[in-house]
């Protein structure tokens, strides 16, 4: 099939999928529902794939618009398609663990209420995130940007019966919309600058634009730009501080949180970077700013992840470490190693929701690790997965997160080589975060699968907690591993955790596969060029560094704790103040429930009761009603009703009249 | 001095008395007794003038008709004639100036400029009489004004019978347009302060 | 000779004489309306002296209309003075304010 069919598949079949079952699903029930959405997406996966070939060995690229959407007077903005190494990678990232999702579903949504619309709307999802990343311009991008907000706010409150889940969709909108805001501000101010939102134009004209301060402030204008649209960035991406809104998102059922908020949506905003790599290029104020929030994300919010219970919970503050990872990438000016680690990410945080996921399935429901316990023996396909996921999280060689984790490093000492602006901070960061890293993972693993079996403990009021009751009988005693539809999937995942490091370094890394697409900043590409490695020399290499060890370190640390209380209760009262706050996560939920968001709403009341109501309604609307009645009032005495006045006026007419005529006739 | 002279000026000094009394006599059965008069006289100097057709046409329509129906109004409405009388003196000092402007301006019209007295487009000179010379150019060239008149005509008579019509022994109700638009708010609106009753929540579903 | 000046005159008399009427008798209606067809006479005298004197009978023709159309209007102007008396028991302009704004 030619190429441009082989676009308009990949994109639209997601959005047929979605939109027979969302309008029909009701009536075509389950059986049909989902397996026309899993087709859809299933012949995306297949043209990603057919496309990533032509990309590896065509070279093919395309950079065209589809239809022009709106013209207003000589800008015109259309739809169009970009097809390039970076797309093709994504497109491969997205539609493969859309397609493990949708296939898991089945599985785990398979009693819940709202089956059709939940596979409706993961469709819909893979759809616009089909649009963003094969975007040629930035109203296009800002489509599928907004698109996966929306999405990703019905699916968290998919449960909407629930309070906690509605807090949590709005408090994700409402914080991604602060993101957009920023976001916004970027693409106008390109707009203004460059005259033009198509990527190609914007960077062919860099250089013009590039001593361009913006405004009177002094501030370079592609500096202000670029870090505006990171705050989009910050926003989706789920940076530091619009980061609250990611473990909140755990309400939403696992399949999301694995297909959002771990592979997926949450890359955007590291796609987004990666795909303006020219632009960045030239702001080092951005790049370093980018690495520093990176940075902070890595290591205080991976801290946070040691003192959850809830198994989800672990592995969001997990997904939110690891895209500090990613940004600190980019900030490094590596951005194919960030899309490297972002692709290795998708794959192992996948699997990683996605084996929760079935622990929960099999407990019921339940997802409190303190009831849990011991499952090793119940779940064996499942522990097996989470332990490659974790160590593919872990960074231990030869698994995937390792080398994409590794050249992160080498990224971070790398910046700090040329005296980046706060890189020591990003160098400590990220490898004090190793350790961190290793140890939540399997501090979640042990307490998980071994020791004890804690849910035999629950009294029998605890039955009251769930109502799904499936498996028939006194399931609640004996976990048994879920069915072949949710460990398929699990399967399919684990495998590119192992390999896909290996297989695929030596083109994300020299960066030779991505030129012309992503462009690299000066000082790390000739640090690589210079360099050439090899996935066997890299871990020889990473022999004589500190990070594996700081992984394994991390592994014993998770163990001791395991095995003996009494060290995490020497622990605990060590770092009590620190434990505090910690669990008052730094207190930014408190900064945004108590203080930022009054402040909005008292500054809203404002403007509604003095502009709304007193200048707009009362001023100019009412106001000038009650002008006119005021005149009119004064006009109205003309009208005596008497008609002695008429014709006093009416004669008094006639003479001006009659003095008016003789006038000119006598002229 | 010729006949037609002093004819001339007897009707028109006729004409103008008449008019005079017209609009200073005191009891509106006199005044109108006086337009019959001046109507009359009018008729004369028309007819002098050559429009015979017009002339007998004013005595019909105009005496025979308008005016016999202004005497009937005047004669069955009872009318206070000190109350509308009081007044009169007062305006008379203005009245006359108003008047006399207008007759100046007028004037001033009339006789400084050479007046026209040669026509651009005249009728071709015949010996048919005046009645003859109307009804052909009537019936011809201005025969869609005849009929419009002729709707005219209709429309006064529809018009007087609608308004003067009793329907039923009971009066028609009547707006008073004067009411209606002085209202206020204060007399259509009242604020009544209430409590806010709290009503028992109950199981929230 | 009386010529077409002296007919002039006359009309012109007539109409100041019948604009004086109306400013007078404000209040008498029925004596406004007198004033009115006096004013109609005026100028429809007017009209017959042109069409005499340039030979020209479209004059006359105007006259016919405006003759039509003052009898209407006087018909109708009667009928609304009468309801207007039934309504109103008086013909004092005073008491007619009900159009007053």
């Amino acid at each position: 099939m030619t190429e441009m069919n082989l676009y308009l598949t990949i994109i639209l079949s997601p959005l047929l999928a979605s939109t027979i079952v969302g309008l029909f699903g009701f009536a075509l029930g389950k059986k049909i529902s989902h397996s026309l959405t899993i087709l859809g997406v299933l012949i995306s996966t297949i043209g990603s794939y057919c496309l990533l070939n032509k990309v590896l060995n065509g070279g093919l690229t395309y950079d065209g618009p589809l239809y022009t959407w709106l013209t207003v007077g000589s800008q015109s903005y259309s739809v169009g398609i970009l097809v390039d190494s970076l797309t093709a990678t994504m497109l491969t990232i997205v539609t493969s663990v859309s397609l493990m999702v949708h296939i898991y579903t089945i599985g785990y949504m398979e009693h819940e209420e709202g089956y059709e619309r939940f596979f409706s709307y993961i469709s819909l999802f893979t759809f616009m995130m089909i649009m963003l990343v094969m975007a040629n311009n930035f109203i296009q991008l800002f489509f599928g940007w907004e698109g996966v907000g929306l999405v990703s706010y019905l699916l968290i409150g998919f449960y909407f019966q629930r309070e906690s889940a509605t807090f949590a969709n709005l408090k994700a909108f409402l914080v991604n919309r602060i993101g957009d805001l920023g976001f916004l501000l970027g693409i106008g101010l390109v707009l203004a600058y460059f005259g033009t939102l198509n990527y190609a134009e914007v960077f062919a004209k860099l250089h013009e634009i590039s001593g361009v301060t913006f405004l009177n402030t002094g501030w370079n204008a592609i500096t202000v730009i670029c870090l505006l649209l990171f705050v989009g960035a910050m926003g989706k991406s789920a940076q530091f501080p619009l980061h609250v809104w990611l473990p909140d998102s755990m309400e939403g059922p696992t399949p999301i949180s694995a297909l959002i908020h771990a592979a997926t949506m949450v890359t955007a905003g590291i796609f987004m970077v990666a795909r303006l790599s020219p632009m960045y290029n030239m702001s080092e104020t951005a790049l370093s700013f980018i690495a520093i929030i990176g940075a902070i994300n890595a290591l205080f919010l991976g801290l946070l992840g040691l003192i959850q219970n809830d198994i989800k919970r672990v592995v969001a503050y997990s997904t939110l470490s690891q895209l500090g990872y990613m940004a600190v990438a980019l900030g490094c000016g590596a951005y194919s190693v960030g899309i490297f680690h972002l692709m290795t990410h998708a794959f192992f945080k996948a699997l990683l929701f996605l084996a929760a996921g079935s622990v929960i399935v099999a407990m019921h429901h339940e997802q409190d690790m303190r009831k849990m316990g011991g499952l090793w023996k119940y779940m064996p396909i499942t522990y097996v997965v989470t332990i490659i996921g974790n160590l593919a999280l872990a960074g231990v060689p030869p698994f995937a997160g390792f080398f994409s984790k590794d050249m992160i490093l080498d990224a971070a000492s790398n910046a700090h080589e040329h005296h980046m602006f706060g890189s020591s901070f990003v160098v400590f960061c990220v490898y004090a975060a190793v350790f961190v890293t290793a140890c939540y993972s399997f501090r979640q693993l042990f307490m998980t699968f071994h020791g004890k079996e804690r849910f035999r403990e629950v009294h029998h009021d605890d039955h009251g907690h769930d109502s799904h009751d499936d498996h028939g009988g006194h399931g609640h005693s004996e976990p048994k591993e879920s069915p072949w539809v949710i460990t398929l999937p699990l399967v399919l995942l684990a495998i590119p955790s192992v390999i896909i490091g290996w297989l695929a370094f030596d083109k994300f890394v020299p960066g030779e596969f991505f030129s012309g697409a992503i462009y690299n900043a000066q000082f790390f590409a000739e640090e690589i060029i210079k360099d050439p490695i090899t996935p066997i020399a890299m871990m020889a290499h990473s022999l004589h560094q500190p990070p594996v060890y700081l992984a394994l370190a991390g592994i014993i640390a998770a163990f001791i704790a395991h095995k003996s209380p009494a060290f995490v209760a020497v622990i605990k009262t060590i770092f009590k103040p620190v434990i505090f706050v910690m669990e008052r996560k730094y207190f930014m939920d408190d900064l945004f429930i108590n203080i930022l968001a009054p402040i909005g709403r008292g500054l809203g009341k404002i403007l509604w009761s003095i502009g709304d109501i007193l200048l707009i309604d009362g001023l100019i609307v009412n106001g000038s009603a009650r002008v006119i009645a005021v005149f009119a009032k004064i006009f109205r005495r003309a009208q005596t009703g008497y008609v002695n006045s008429a014709a006093t006026y009416m004669v008094l007419g006639v003479l001006i009249l009659l003095t008016f005529c003789t006038g000119l006739i006598l002229h | 001095m010729d006949v037609t002279s002093v004819l001339f000026y007897v009707f028109s000094a006729i004409l103008l008395i008449s008019g005079l009394r017209v609009i200073t006599a005191k009891n509106p059965v006199h005044a109108a007794l006086f337009l019959v008069l001046a109507f009359i006289n009018a008729s004369c100097l028309w007819m002098m003038l050559g429009a015979e057709f017009l002339a007998l046409t004013l005595i019909l329509v105009y005496v025979g008709a308008v005016m016999v129906l202004f005497l009937f109004v005047v004669m069955m409405l009872d009318v206070d004639l000190e109350a509308i009388r009081k007044g009169f003196w007062i305006n008379f000092p203005l009245a006359l100036v108003l008047g006399v402007v207008v007759l100046i301006e007028m004037l001033l019209v009339v006789l400084r400029n050479p007046l026209i007295t040669t026509a651009v487009n005249a009728d071709p000179a015949t010996n048919i009489s005046n009645s003859n010379k109307l009804g052909w150019v009537l019936y011809t060239q201005y025969s869609y004004p005849v009929e419009l008149a002729s709707m005219v005509l209709l429309l006064g008579l529809v018009v007087a019978v609608a308004l003067t019509l009793r329907k039923s022994e009971k009066a028609a109700k009547y707006q008073n347009i004067n009411k209606q638009v002085a209202t206020d708010s204060k007399t259509r609106f009242t604020m009544v302060k209430m409590d806010s009753e709290v009503e028992d929540k109950g199981d929230a579903q | 000779m009386i010529g077409m000046t002296h007919y002039l005159v006359l009309s012109a008399i007539l109409f100041a004489l019948s604009v004086m009427g109306i400013f007078l008798n404000r209040k008498n209606i029925i004596v406004v309306l007198m004033s009115i067809e006096l004013m109609l006479l005026a100028v429809n005298f007017n009209f017959i002296t042109f069409s005499s004197f340039l030979h020209n009978v479209a004059g006359q023709i105007f006259v016919f209309f405006t003759l039509t159309v003052a009898a209407a209007e006087a018909a109708i102007g009667l009928a609304i003075l009468i309801i207007l008396f039934r309504n109103l028991r008086s013909i004092n302009v005073q008491d007619m304010d009900q159009l007053k704004g």
